[in-house]
């Protein structure tokens, strides 16, 4: 129960530091991306802010045998450098500069009741079971070869 | 659409951001991710309800700094459904394949210094440039 409230309230600053810093605003988003018009710099210190804490706070918490709730730390083992991850973050990309909504700030913003959010994160949803299936017989071709 | 800049709003929110990620990863082990997250709460194996109580407590946040504040979320988005769903179906698959977003790699992946992430970061953060000036500037918007 610890475990479930825990992660309820984890996600919940997450989502109040999304909202309070204008993240889940695609106007405000969208504009960081527009130096050459309505230009918002916001974006960048909300990402170096987030770093910031970030990169300290791990240096503390990695630094202990294991999370208070598991057996061990799960980080990522990947370390390639490869097609699935560039083309992959090319096209995330040109998705979040054609809606204005990031993972990150879609999620905290259906709470808002616009209907944006909901149809982006429908759409979303959709792309991501797509790829999944698409990325498994991708793999099983390969096997196969 | 002019928004204004908000540099003390955007440092406070982000550290917000951060606390929760050093969190999750203190209590459970895991980056605070939204990809991640996300496609392991709705394709759930293992160990998922954590996911899910994570993402019930981010959606309840814009009600949340409503009931406190009284003041209602800026919210301005006038883009035309279809590029809501084209934006949403590039997003999804997009992560998929890279494996993150921006909290994902741009927060907790730089924060441990991969080199996956800052090359994931660098790419998406330069196609969004680009197809934000193509959209604005080249096509005059949607």
């Amino acid at each position: 129960m610890g475990r479930l409230l825990s992660a309820a309230a984890i996600g919940l600053v997450f989502g109040i530091g999304i909202v309070f810093s204008g993240m889940a605003n695609p106007a405000k988003v969208l504009n960081f991306f527009d130096l050459f018009g309505t230009w918002d710099p916001s974006l960048i210190f909300v990402m170096g802010s987030a770093l910031l804490v970030t990169f300290v706070g791990y240096r503390l918490v990695l630094r202990r045998p294991a999370p208070i709730f598991h057996r061990t730390f799960h980080l990522p083992t990947k370390r390639d450098l490869d097609a699935p991850l560039i083309a992959g973050s090319a096209l995330f990309g040109i998705g979040w500069g054609i809606a204005g909504f990031c993972p990150g700030g879609a999620i905290p913003a259906l709470g808002s009741g616009e209907p944006s959010p909901i149809i982006f994160v429908a759409a979303m949803v959709v792309g991501i079971l797509v790829a999944t299936a698409l990325k498994a017989s991708l793999s099983r071709r390969q096997a196969l070869a | 659409m002019e928004t204004t800049f908000t540099p003390l709003q955007a440092l406070i929110g982000g550290a917000m951001i951060g606390l929760s990620a050093v969190s999750l990863m203190a209590l459970h082990g895991r980056a605070a991710g939204m990809t991640g997250i996300l496609s392991g709460a709705i394709m759930p194996k293992g160990d998922w309800n954590w996911r899910l109580a994570f993402l019930i407590g981010a959606i309840l946040a814009p009600g949340l700094i409503v009931l406190v504040t009284g003041v209602s979320v800026p919210f301005q988005a006038d883009l035309p459904p279809w590029a809501i769903i084209l934006g949403g179906l590039l997003v999804g698959v997009g992560v998929t394949f890279g494996g993150g977003c921006t909290s994902g790699h741009g927060v907790c992946g730089i924060a441990r210094l991969s080199s996956r992430s800052i090359v994931a970061t660098l790419t998406f953060m330069a196609t969004t440039f680009l197809t934000v000036f193509i959209v604005r500037h080249a096509l005059g918007g949607f």
